[in-house]
């Protein structure tokens, strides 16, 4: 319970990203302000001070003002509101783990059912596409698969994904662990069908699609509620690390892992650009994954999914 | 037995080709996307790219056009690289993956050693006040980012408490084994560490599961009348029977990293692996060495994974016949 | 004077917390078994036969569970001993052999492994005594070509031959009792006369006492010299073999005795016992069986107690004339 009131915590606070910039802070979290001014302790300050250490050249952003409305956790390299960007970014991490776990789900429980109930050239062919892509390293996959679509987007058919979209690292990410998913359902399902319920109700008569959507589909949906925290968990975890690389979420978007590559060059003089979004990930994960042991626990004790990445 | 290796063995084969393909049909055959500009970078000046196209037979038919992939890659061994012009990527590769090779075994040797024994430690004291923390430390560990706690460790090691307590940690690089055996340790010592601490977590986790699950077993109820001592049937009996999850757990998951996924870690302590290699490819667009380290990392996957299976032959007598 | 029991149980009670309140999965079970004596135990699933010999050995390993009672083996009381001082005697005293031996031996170790590390638990004896002892043991058991079968893994062995290895392994320390847990229920008909057969040659070999527990009143016929029958917890009738089974008292053994087709019975129809057996969470205050015995009566709304002469009791209200004259009626 506490780890779903941490989750909505969360959830809420990245929502009300806009409110706090525009609202409260007044800040702009996606351009740059390298000359802006800040009032602070009764003094102005500039946002980005010149080095007064080693030759003094260059600039460092301001660190902490642990004023919740001015530059809380300072700026980064180029002017902008750390915590107003973590806000955002929070809503971009959320919003690709969710979705892309949706997706995940959704695409892993059709392959897993169709492979498992209907068994035959059918099972063949999806447990050899699902064989090929859980053996590459699923980050090598995630990096080939977003170097060469990032930058220009892809349009398959009618679906047309713009360069630098959201949707990229969504869809890229929920390809890459369908096996994760699938193939413990495709399990499942083998074995309900050999159980009497499932032999009467094909002996009846009855459609393979009304087996599939009476009879299975609730049996492994406890299995799916237990996945699917997890596989937010996982999925925001590689978004962030994808991200982190340069490949996944793309400016003007942030996300909690682009903030942390951000923070990365400021790592010893100004931490908390990197410290913080490091943090909520490690909140939020956490939070998901127990959420997902609270869901084995009440739904269904045996359910396993591999547990890394 | 030997039949059974024969039939791994062959199956990883054709795993190897599938991918192979797969390779072949992101980087040549994405619909929309010119390979011949991604392969010869930004800005690569009209003559790269009529030599890009000839070389790689980009107007000739996609059969031939896979077969001079792999012959680059593997059969000549010559895929250059168009943005540090010259430079032939395959050695590049295998330079670097001693590197790599050296941070995920200390790392294994690590994860393995501490996530067995707090499972074991956790599922012995179910019940009581100590099960609970280890799970609690080990789902803390499964999902803190491995390179942000990188980053953790090198803000403390190298920046807060450098002049202190962490004095001794050399900065960050490496150092060949046969230069200096024991720099070599000390250097990766906290990149072990930080690659371990997810691993360890995950298989803690996981061996506990197992182990509750094997202590409600039949043959542990056997093994209880035979009047066995506790500690002899958690270890002899069902972690032997647990193991060999965990043995396929391994197997994946040290594939994986030797393919690369370990390249986050290798990024953060600059360690120049095969994963930093990807890196910095990654930052040029620098498709031909990505391509590579995709293909050789894949390699080690489907390696490793029949290497598990096989030994996971022997640790399960039941798999053997089938 | 007849020689002192080797097992003598005494009013064992086994309650689960649950949260639906108290489950009293036995309650009140006495009997003795005598030196070389086979007992039977039996009735339905879910009357607390196997948990009652569960209980008894430790191997109840819910921390919701109370056990209260006295369970003396060879004079010295075992229940409420520590794991350590039931290691001895569990294996080594007492063998065990259970239900399903598909799953009663570790799959990852050889069945010659398994034997010895039970042999070298409770004996002295060197790693290549234990082995030979073990050959000795599955050829006495009838495993052919024993020498070469004791390196082979549980599932290379039939579900007879695995049983006849459990057996084996229960034996292997002369166990003063052995206790077996249904152990023909997950065999095939053929297997279970074989197996029946086995026990019946090696208990005369052994000079072990044995407590089969069982739902089939033919495998009490084959093998028992006396019986317990057990309804929801509960000791229903409790005798010699021969009287139980040729002259049942109470309801519950007749209709478990109908239940078995018998070749020179005038039935046809194979009788069943009317109703479920009754739900362990709500035992009613009286007779268990009340709910669904034919011949209730309004005192059966208090619970009888164990009553009767020459050693076979029973617990049930109606009077000797009333069933003297339902039998009567029945077989007319």
């Amino acid at each position: 319970m506490g780890a779903l009131g941490v989750l909505v915590f969360v959830a809420l606070i990245c929502l009300c990203a806009p409110l706090y910039a525009n609202d409260w802070a007044h800040v702009n979290a996606f351009s740059s302000n390298i000359n802006g001014r800040i009032f602070i302790d009764g003094h102005w300050r500039s946002v980005l001070q010149a080095n007064t250490q080693g030759l003094g050249l260059g600039v460092s952003p301001i660190g902490p003002t642990w004023h919740l409305n001015n530059y809380f956790l300072g700026a980064d390299s180029q002017g902008r509101d750390v915590f107003a960007r973590l806000l955002y970014g929070g809503r971009d991490s959320l919003l690709i783990g969710a979705a892309s776990a949706l997706f995940c789900v959704f695409f892993a429980t059709i392959s897993g059912l169709a492979a498992g109930y209907f068994g035959g050239v059918i099972d063949w062919i999806v447990s050899r596409l699902l064989d090929i892509t859980w053996a590459f390293p699923v980050y090598l996959l995630a990096i080939s698969l977003s170097v060469i679509l990032v930058s220009s987007g892809f349009s398959v058919g009618p679906l047309h994904v713009q360069a630098g979209s959201l949707l990229l690292p969504i869809i890229i990410i929920a390809f890459i662990y369908i096996p994760y998913v699938a193939r413990p359902l495709r399990g499942i399902v083998m074995t309900l069908r050999e159980r009497e319920f499932i032999q009467a109700a094909i002996g009846s008569g009855a459609s393979d699609w009304r087996i599939l959507r009476k009879e299975i589909l609730p049996n492994v949906a406890p299995s799916i509620i237990v996945f699917f925290p997890l596989m937010v968990a996982f999925n925001m975890l590689t978004e962030s690390a994808l991200s982190f690389l340069g490949v996944g979420v793309q400016p003007p978007n942030a996300s909690w892992g682009t903030i942390i590559n951000d923070g990365l060059d400021l790592l010893y003089t100004r931490p908390w650009v990197a410290m913080a979004p490091g943090l909520m990930i490690v909140i939020t994960a956490g939070a998901l994954n127990l959420l997902g042991d609270g869901f084995r626990d009440a739904f269904d004790p045996k359910a396993k999914l591999r547990g890394s990445i | 037995m030997l039949s059974f290796t024969l039939r791994r063995v062959l199956s990883a084969v054709l795993v190897l080709l599938a991918i192979s393909v797969a390779v072949f049909l992101i980087f040549f055959a994405t619909p929309g996307v010119d390979p011949a500009a991604r392969i010869a970078g930004r800005s690569a000046s009209p003559a790269t790219l009529e030599h890009v196209r000839a070389a790689f037979g980009l107007d000739r038919p996609i059969f031939i056009r896979y077969w001079l992939m792999m012959d680059h890659l593997f059969i000549k061994r010559d895929l250059t690289s168009y943005v540090n012009v010259g430079l032939k990527v395959v050695p590049q590769v295998l330079k670097a993956a001693p590197v790599t090779l050296a941070l995920v075994s200390g790392a294994a040797v690590i994860w393995l050693v501490t996530g067995i024994f707090g499972g074991i430690v956790a599922a012995a004291n179910r019940g009581k006040f100590i099960d609970p923390l280890v799970m609690f430390v080990g789902i803390a560990a499964v999902s803190v980012p491995a390179y942000w706690l990188g980053e953790v460790v090198n803000l403390i090691t190298q920046s807060r408490l450098h002049s202190s307590l962490f004095a001794w940690v050399p900065s960050a690089g490496y150092i060949p084994f046969t230069q200096n055996p024991w720099q070599w340790a000390l250097h990766l010592l906290f990149p072990w560490l930080t690659l371990a601490a997810l691993y360890a977590g995950i298989y803690a986790r996981v061996l506990r599961a197992e182990l509750v699950n094997a202590m409600n077993e039949d043959y542990v109820r056997t093994a209880r009348a035979k009047g066995l001592s506790e500690r002899r049937i958690l270890i002899k009996h069902a972690l032997r029977c647990s193991l060999v999850s965990i043995v396929s757990l391994f197997g994946l998951d040290f594939g994986a990293l030797i393919g690369g996924a370990a390249l986050l870690t290798e990024v953060v302590f600059g360690l120049q692996g095969v994963g930093m290699l990807t890196y910095t490819s990654l930052q040029n667009l620098d498709l031909p060495v990505i391509m590579a380290c995709v293909m050789y990392g894949s390699f080690f996957v489907v390696l490793a994974n029949a290497v598990v299976d096989i030994l996971y032959a022997f640790l399960d007598p039941r798999v053997r016949v089938a | 004077m007849p020689e002192s029991p080797v097992l003598k149980v005494s009013d064992l009670k086994v309650t689960f917390a649950t949260r639906q309140g108290p489950l009293r999965a036995v309650d009140g079970l006495s009997f003795e078994v005598a030196p070389k004596e086979v007992v039977g135990i039996v009735g339905e699933s879910g009357s607390g036969k196997s948990v009652s010999m569960y209980s008894m050995l430790g191997l109840v390993r819910d921390a919701n569970v109370t056990i209260t009672g006295s369970v003396e083996f060879q004079g010295r009381e075992i229940l409420g001993l520590s794991d350590k001082e039931m290691q001895p005697i569990r294996g080594g005293e007492i063998g065990m052999i259970f239900q399903d031996p598909m799953t009663a031996l570790t799959p990852v170790y050889t069945v010659g492994w398994q034997i010895v590390e039970q042999l070298r638990t409770h004996t002295t004896m060197t790693k290549a005594q234990a082995r030979e002892r073990a050959i000795e043991l599955l050829s006495e058991v009838g495993i052919p070509d024993p020498r070469k079968r004791i390196d082979h893994y549980p599932h290379e062995f039939s579900g007879g031959m695995r049983q006849r290895v459990v057996i084996a392994m229960a034996l292997s320390c002369n166990p003063k009792l052995l206790i077996a847990d249904e152990p023909t229920t997950a065999l095939d008909v053929t297997t279970q006369a074989q197996i029946l057969d086995l026990m019946v040659k090696l208990q005369d070999s052994y000079n072990s006492s044995i407590v089969i527990i069982t739902h089939d009143m033919g495998v009490i016929a084959e093998m028992a010299h006396r019986v317990v029958v057990m309804y929801a917890g509960r000791p229903a009738e409790v005798g010699p073999e021969i009287d139980v089974v040729r002259n049942p008292r109470h309801p519950y053994t007749w209709g478990l005795l109908g239940a078995v087709p018998r070749i020179e019975s005038r039935n046809d129809r194979l009788a069943t016992i009317p109703g479920n057996a009754v739900s362990p969470l709500d035992i009613p205050e009286g007779c268990a069986f009340a709910d669904r015995c034919e011949y209730r009566m309004d005192i059966c709304t208090k619970r009888p107690q164990l009553k009767g002469a020459n050693d076979h009791l029973d617990a049930c209200w109606l009077s000797d004339e009333q069933r003297v004259a339902i039998r009567t009626k029945a077989s007319s």
